[in-house]
């Protein structure tokens, strides 16, 4: 009868979080962000966010399977790096490529390391960094305007707009014939190509004036940053409403899953330099708003640098690390090779961590400097 | 100075269930038919035996005696013959030598306890000596010696005195009882601590969720014009310890590895100042105190006064014994409690509660990897970083440790409460601080 007490140590109670609960919470956050997907896009970014978290999930339980460890695919967290997948590929990609990049995120990302919680780097954004690298032409090619795959479903058009969802397109301004390079391209894309014609034509005035033409029709192309922000834009699966991601984020916030000091300096940093930097008419002429509207700033400053695992615990590490991200990501986009900076911002902070964590940790109570 | 900011940083608000004890008036509980008193109930040097098997004591005889100044005397708490000297469990130590002394049932008192007239005109060094033989040991969980506390060196004057009725655990509601059914003999303690230490300020610490005992204290404090300051805390765990208590009322900042006197204050808790009168004024040893029962274990929890050695098994029974889903046994509140593996422990000088936990209220969890959400970090009233902490004692990096303030954790559990991944901070950390001290003894030698 003696001895059937439990003898841990203390504390005896604690709170009901646990990590499946944040990881389930972090899937409830994204709900609205994938019912916009498909909506935008149609049902086959429904089907690559299927294959990418089927593939992520059964990744992770097989391998761990034929390395005989406990399978921990019912932590949520594998589910949670499929769906972050998948929204960083375009719609229209080819069905193998989720598979592929999934179970490159947690066969390498993920699983060599020890799992969950000692991976240094965000495996979605390692997963995408490989397709990028792989099949550059599936990863930025971007075919499908948003909405339009509904034109082709007269039933569903007509029920759309008796919702309001959906006004068929009379002034054709999804189809901007004519200016080919832009109809199949995201905002940030078009923002890369004519900045890069600026520079490279700026002795030639008559080309300039042609760029800046161009430039309209971009604006043109996402009409107005309330397209940007409602996500009637081209893009990644996940990254084109910052409407639907924020409704996310809120969640996560009020849930305190993130907080808001990666997010917040992140978005700062880039929304300040890319306004000092970032325009054609010398400093001080850059769209701040378009920056940070635009592209997988949103998806990327609020779902994977928040990452736990890869983030810094402490506070001042957390503002760190957002205007690092936020730094490189506006390098990235002004002066690198490609149009977008967010993914590999964050992985290359996602390498610091360690060190700013050791640089950032809060003053013991009590604790007097010189000793 | 200013009272604003009456909190610190850090903290977390864990369930507080007081409401199932907190209306239960003190009752006494029958004498034990047995009692088993350990030799060490206190921090320092256990106290030596100076009866022998056999003899026959009186309830308030000393039994066992001081031994250097970092030790107290302990003393019978019934009357009857000493059955035994022997090791039996103990509800910190595991188990510990003890003196257990069978009933004669009568309860006879030592002739040495009664009213000391004119106790306020004692001189300082007599109320000290009153309160070392009469056992005194904090009463609020760590059970440093009394007047080792009131005999701060001569270079650190004491200005600051604070009472400390925060109670801040959860289920515990027995300093809260004490407040309410005895804030004279509480204020009178807080009058001869002051007295002793010859300080000016002194501030009565209750948190807001006891509305009734802060009412009782400003009356009387109001009524007796005393030099005294009842002070309404904000409700966050661990707002009782210690080095918070101090910040949040003096906003003074106890340094790293100092004590509260190196800010020129001094924390009591409720028990202890109570316990005080009744040394000076009364001549009573510490051979009673009052223990929370409480937990949904526990079918009618109550608050209970209980002689020092009666066996955990008899609170139980007098409070209606243990539901079937019980899985844990506390000595202490659920924060910074021990966990029991039999109801024979005794109650202790330092046992503020006995908590029966069932399942659905404690944590019997697997831990997992740390998924480094930073909870931990954020609530640390130490500032410390509590993951890093717990990963650098499991991979025995103890020097690591060591510099990242290993021995600053108070253990307080707040770490652990919060922690999604279930790790059992605390557990590290004692035993890296335990590894520390022996590789800084070591290395000193
Ligand atoms: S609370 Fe637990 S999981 Fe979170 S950082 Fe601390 S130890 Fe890791
Ligand atoms: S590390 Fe120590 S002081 Fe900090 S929260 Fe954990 S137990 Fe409390």
């Amino acid at each position: 009868m003696e001895k059937k007490w439990f003898v841990t140590a203390s504390p005896h109670i604690a709170d009901q979080e646990s990590i499946p609960k944040i990881m389930y919470g972090v899937v409830i956050s994204l709900i609205p962000a994938m019912l916009g997907a498909i909506y935008f896009f149609g049902p086959h970014a429904g089907w690559v966010m299927l294959v990418a978290v089927a593939s992520a999930v059964a990744t992770e339980a097989i391998i761990e399977k034929l390395m005989k460890k406990p399978i921990t695919v019912r932590d949520g967290s594998a589910v949670v790096t499929g769906i972050l997948l998948a929204m960083n590929v375009p719609a229209e990609v080819p069905w193998w490529i989720p598979l592929i990049g999934s179970a490159f995120a947690i066969a390498i990302g993920k699983i060599p390391f020890g799992g969950l919680g000692y991976n240094p780097m965000n495996p979605a954004l390692l997963g995408r960094a490989f397709l990028l690298a792989s099949w550059p032409t599936h990863m930025t090619i971007f075919k499908t305007r948003p909405l339009e795959w509904i034109t082709h479903h007269p039933g569903l058009a007509q029920f759309l707009s008796k919702l309001s969802l959906y006004t068929p397109d009379p002034t054709g301004k999804f189809s901007l014939s004519g200016i080919d390079v832009i109809t199949t391209a995201t905002p940030l894309n078009v923002f890369k190509q004519q900045k890069d014609a600026i520079l490279r034509f700026a002795d030639d005035p008559s080309m300039t004036e042609k760029v800046k033409t161009a430039h309209e029709a971009i604006s043109q192309l996402y009409d107005s940053y309330g397209n940007l922000f409602w996500g009637k834009i081209g893009g990644c699966i996940g990254e084109t409403s910052v409407f639907l991601l924020l409704i996310g984020a809120i969640y996560l916030i009020y849930k305190r899953y993130i907080r808001l000091r990666i997010p917040l300096s992140y978005i700062g940093t880039v929304a300040i330099l890319s306004w000092i930097f970032g325009g054609v008419d010398g400093l001080f002429s850059g769209d701040p708003l378009f920056h940070v509207l635009a592209g997988g700033l949103m998806l990327g400053a609020f779902y994977m640098a928040t990452d736990m695992v890869t983030s810094p615990v402490t506070s001042a590490g957390g503002y760190i690390f957002g205007i690092g991200c936020g730094i490189i990501t506006v390098l990235i986009r002004l002066i690198g090779g490609y149009p977008e900076g967010v993914s590999y911002s964050i992985l290359l902070m996602n390498l610091t961590v360690p060190l700013i964590d050791r640089y950032t940790k809060p003053k013991t109570f009590g604790k007097v400097k010189n000793k | 100075m200013r009272l604003k900011r009456l909190t610190f940083k850090g903290g977390v608000h864990p369930p507080e269930r007081k409401e199932l004890s907190e209306e239960q008036a003190i009752e006494a509980l029958p004498l034990p038919s047995y009692v088993v008193i350990p030799l060490q109930q206190h921090l320092g040097a256990p106290a030596e035996p100076i009866v022998a098997v056999g003899d026959m004591v009186r309830t308030g005889d000393k039994i066992c005696e001081a031994k250097g100044f970092v030790s107290v005397p302990s003393h019978a708490s019934i009357s009857g013959k000493v059955k035994a000297i022997e090791k039996r469990p103990h509800p910190v130590a595991g188990e510990a030598l003890a003196i257990v002394i069978e009933s004669d049932g009568k309860d006879e008192m030592s002739p040495n306890i009664g009213p000391v007239a004119n106790y306020l005109a004692l001189d300082v060094e007599e109320m000290k000596k009153k309160i070392q033989q009469a056992g005194l040991a904090g009463m609020g969980g760590a059970a440093f010696p009394t007047h080792v506390k009131l005999s701060p060196p001569a270079n650190k004057p004491i200005d600051t005195f604070i009472l400390n009725g925060a109670e801040c655990e959860p289920y515990l509601t027995a300093d809260h009882r004490l407040m309410l059914e005895h804030p004279n003999e509480i204020l009178e303690g807080v009058r001869i601590i002051m007295k002793i230490l010859g300080c000016k300020n002194g501030y009565i610490a209750i948190e807001k969720n006891k509305p009734d005992a802060i009412a009782v204290f400003q009356k009387l404090v109001n009524e007796a014009g005393d030099n005294l300051r009842v002070v309404a805390l904000n409700v966050k765990y661990p707002q009782g310890a210690e080095k918070q208590l101090i910040k949040a009322i003096t906003n003074r900042k106890v340094p790293a590895g100092g004590l509260p006197m190196d800010v020129g204050c001094l924390v009591h808790n409720v028990g202890t100042a109570k316990a005080v009168y009744e040394a000076v004024a009364l001549n009573k040893p510490l051979y009673e105190r009052v223990v929370t029962v409480s937990g949904r274990g526990i079918r009618q929890p109550k608050n209970l006064r209980v002689r020092i050695g009666t066996p955990f098994q008899n609170l139980i029974d007098f409070c209606g014994g243990l539901s079937d889903d019980t899985v844990k046994i506390i000595n202490g509140g659920p924060m910074m409690g021990i966990a029991q593996y039999t109801l024979e422990v005794p109650v202790t000088k330092g046992t503020s509660g006995i908590l029966a936990l069932t399942s659905s209220e404690t944590r019997i969890a697997e831990p997992q990897p740390c998924i480094r959400c930073g909870r931990c970090v954020e609530v640390c009233p130490m500032n410390l970083l509590p993951n890093t902490l717990a990963r650098l004692v499991e991979y025995k990096r103890f020097d690591e440790a060591r510099e990242l303030g290993v021995l600053d954790c108070i253990e307080c559990g707040s770490c652990a409460f919060v922690c999604p991944s279930k790790i059992r901070h605390v557990h590290h950390i004692k035993f890296g601080k335990l590894e520390v001290t022996k590789m800084m003894k070591a290395k000193a030698a």
